[in-house]
C-alpha cells in the first residue's frame, strides 16, 4: 500500500536520461515546467506532449509505474478541475441550477488538468532518473554562485538530501510499525474520520520516537567522522560535463523557443 | 495440523526493477504444539515467510490454511486470525505508543473486541507471563532498558492469547542475560501453556537449546527440515548456505574424527558435556 507512491523515488535503468549530468536535467525540468504554462493553444499543447512523451521513451521507466504516482494527485486534479469548469465566465455551453459551463471554462479546465499531470510527470522523470546524490550534487554546483553572497548552500542541498534519503527509510519504517499494530489487531481503515484519526496514534507515535532516533543517530555519526560543513571539501564523484549534456542543453533550448513560438498568436 | 502452507509463491515489488522472488514454492505442515525453529541467512524469506501465517502479506500463488480453513476465503476474518496467531516482529519495542506499559498491553485485547476488564485482566497476566517486574508497568515504555522494553511488547502479543505465537529473533541486541531469560520465557510458555512457537534465529545454540523441529530456509526455499540433531547432521550443507552447525556439535565430530567413544550428533553444551563425561569414563574404567 504504501509502497505505490512513486514520487521522489529513483528507478534505476541504463538510458541516456540517467547518464546525463543531473545540472542539465534540472534546468530541463525547470523550463519544462515553465513551458507547461507558456502553451495556449493546440499546437503548444502537441509541442508539450511530444516533449514529454521523448523523454519517457528516452528514459526507458515503464511509464505505468510513472502513472502510479498520479494517484497521489488525483484529488488536487479533480478539484481544480470542478473550479475552472464552473467558474470560468464566458459564453454559456450547459446550465442547470446556479451552475454554468462555459466554454472557456471547458478549455481552461482540460488544460489544467493536462497542465498538472504534465507538472507530475515531468517532475516525477527528473527523479525516476536521477538518485538523490546525484540530485543534491547537481543542485549545489549550480548554486554555488549563490554561496559569494553568503548563502549557505552546502548546508542547504545537504539537509535535502538527508530529507530525500529519509523519505523511504520512513516509508519502510510505516510499513513496519503498521504490520506490527495489524499484527496485534489494529485497523487503520474502517469507521468514521474521527475513529480513523484516533487509530493513527498507534502508527504515529512510534513513527515520530523513531524519526527522532534516527536523526539522534545521523547526527552522532556525522559528527563521529568529523563533518564540518562543506569548506574545503572534495568530491569522490565530481560532476563534469560530457559532450551528450552540450547536446541536451541545445535541445532543452530549441524546444522551449519551439514552445514560444507556438505561442504567438496566428 | 493448525497451519499449512501450500505451494506458496511471493514476490515483491511484482513487474517492476525492483521484482525479487522472496518465496519459493513453500510446502509446510505445522502442528499443534510444536516448537519450532525457523534459520536461515539474511534475505532467505524467514521473515516474509512469517507475515504469511498471519496474513499479513498475500501469496502471489498458493494457499494457506489455518486450522483447515483458507485464510483467503471470502467470510474468513484475518482480524480475528491475527488474534490467533500472534506475531512478534523484529526489535518489538519499536511499536510501543501507549502511555504506559499496561496501557500498551491492553492494545491487543481491545481491538479484538474484549471489554476493558477483561482487556486489562489479560494484560496482567501477559505482563506476568513475559517476566516484567511490577513496577515498570505503570511507566511510560521509553525510559525502560532494552530488554525491558522488548518484554513489555512481548507482552502485548501475548496479551490476545494466540493460540501460535511467532517470534522474529526475539533475542536480537540483547545480552547474553537478557537472551537466555527472553528465550526461557519463551520455552516456559510453550512448555506450561501448550502453546504452538515458531522461533525465527540466526543462532544456531539458540534454537538448539530449545526447538524440537528446525525448518532451514535458502533463498526463499526450505531445505532441511528436521530435529536440530538431524539438521546439523548436515553442517556441511548448512556451511554452504552461509549458516553453521552449534559450537558443540563441531566439538563432538572432532572428537569422534580422533576415535573417542562420544556422540556425534550432540547439539547443546549440556548434551555434549555428558557425553564427554561418559567417554571419559568410559575410557577409565577400560584402563583399571
Amino acid at each position: 500500500m504504501i509502497r505505490d507512491i512513486t514520487i521522489g523515488q529513483y528507478y534505476p535503468a541504463d538510458s541516456l536520461l540517467h547518464r546525463l549530468d543531473p545540472r542539465v536535467k534540472l534546468m530541463a525540468a525547470a523550463c519544462y515546467i515553465v513551458s507547461l504554462f507558456l502553451f495556449r493553444n493546440a499546437a503548444g499543447l502537441a509541442a508539450v506532449t511530444l516533449g514529454l512523451a521523448g523523454m519517457v521513451w528516452l528514459s526507458k521507466v515503464p511509464f505505468r509505474y510513472m502513472v502510479k504516482g498520479l494517484r497521489a494527485i488525483l484529488v488536487i486534479l479533480a478539484i481544480s478541475a470542478l473550479f475552472q469548469l464552473f467558474l470560468t465566465p464566458g459564453e454559456t455551453l450547459v446550465a442547470f441550477w446556479k451552475l454554468k459551463i462555459s466554454r472557456e471554462g471547458l478549455v481552461n479546465a482540460a488544460f489544467m488538468v493536462v497542465r498538472l499531470t504534465y507538472l507530475v510527470l515531468g517532475s516525477s522523470l527528473l527523479t525516476l532518473t536521477t538518485t538523490p546524490n546525484q540530485l543534491t550534487d547537481g543542485l549545489e554546483k549550480a548554486l554555488s554562485p549563490l554561496g559569494k553572497i553568503h548563502v549557505p548552500v552546502h548546508e542547504v542541498t545537504m539537509m535535502m538530501s538527508i530529507a530525500l534519503r529519509f523519505i523511504p527509510i520512513l516509508m519502510e519504517e510505516t510499513d513496519k510499525i503498521m504490520k506490527a499494530q495489524l499484527a496485534r489487531g489494529a485497523d487503520f481503515e474502517s469507521g468514521s474520520l474521527v475513529k480513523k484519526a484516533k487509530s493513527m496514534l498507534p502508527l504515529l507515535v512510534p513513527l515520530f520516537v523513531s524519526a527522532f532516533r534516527r536523526a539522534n543517530d545521523l547526527a552522532m555519526a556525522m559528527e563521529a567522522r568529523c563533518y564540518r560543513g562543506g569548506e574545503g571539501r572534495t568530491k569522490m564523484k565530481p560532476l563534469c560535463y560530457h559532450q551528450r549534456d552540450g547536446l541536451a542543453y541545445l535541445a532543452v533550448a530549441g524546444y522551449f523557443a519551439a514552445v514560444l513560438f507556438l505561442r504567438r498568436d496566428l | 495440523m493448525s497451519i499449512i502452507l501450500d505451494h506458496v509463491y511471493y514476490v515483491y515489488s511484482e513487474k517492476t526493477a525492483y521484482e525479487t522472488q522472496a518465496l519459493k514454492d513453500i510446502c509446510l505442515k505445522i502442528g499443534d504444539g510444536e516448537f519450532i525453529g525457523l534459520i536461515g541467512h539474511t534475505g532467505s524469506g524467514k521473515s516474509t515467510l512469517i507475515q504469511h501465517l498471519n496474513g499479513l502479506l498475500r501469496p502471489s500463488s498458493g494457499s494457506i490454511y489455518y486450522q483447515g480453513q483458507d485464510i483467503y476465503d471470502a467470510d474468513y476474518s484475518r482480524k480475528e486470525l491475527r488474534g490467533k496467531v500472534g506475531l512478534v516482529f523484529q526489535y518489538p519495542e519499536h511499536q510501543l505508543f501507549a502511555e504506559t506499559v499496561f496501557e500498551d498491553a491492553c492494545f491487543g485485547p481491545k481491538n479484538q473486541g474484549l471489554s476493558k476488564k477483561e482487556a486489562q485482566l489479560r494484560a496482567f497476566a501477559a505482563l506476568r507471563d513475559v517476566g516484567l517486574p511490577e513496577e515498570y508497568w505503570y511507566r511510560p515504555p521509553f525510559g525502560l532498558s532494552g530488554g525491558q522494553k522488548r518484554r513489555a511488547a512481548i507482552a502485548g502479543v501475548l496479551a490476545m492469547k494466540p493460540e501460535v505465537l511467532v517470534l522474529d529473533e526475539p533475542a536480537a541486541g540483547l545480552d547474553p542475560k537478557g537472551r537466555d531469560e527472553i528465550l526461557g520465557q519463551v520455552a516456559a510458555l510453550h512448555r506450561d501453556l501448550g502453546m504452538t512457537v515458531i522461533l525465527v534465529s540466526h543462532s544456531m545454540e539458540d534454537v538448539a537449546n530449545y526447538v524440537d523441529r528446525l525448518l532451514v530456509m535458502d533463498q526463499g526455499s526450505i531445505r532441511l527440515d528436521g530435529a536440530p540433531r538431524e539438521v546439523f547432521r548436515h553442517y556441511r550443507e548448512l556451511e554452504a548456505i552461509g549458516l553453521a552447525a552449534p559450537q558443540a556439535t563441531y566439538l563432538m565430530q572432532e572428537l569422534a574424527g580422533r576415535g573417542i567413544p562420544v556422540d556425534a550428533g550432540a547439539t547443546t553444551l549440556e548434551e555434549a558435556k555428558n557425553s564427554i563425561l561418559q567417554a571419559f569414563a568410559k575410557i577409565r574404567t577400560g584402563r583399571l
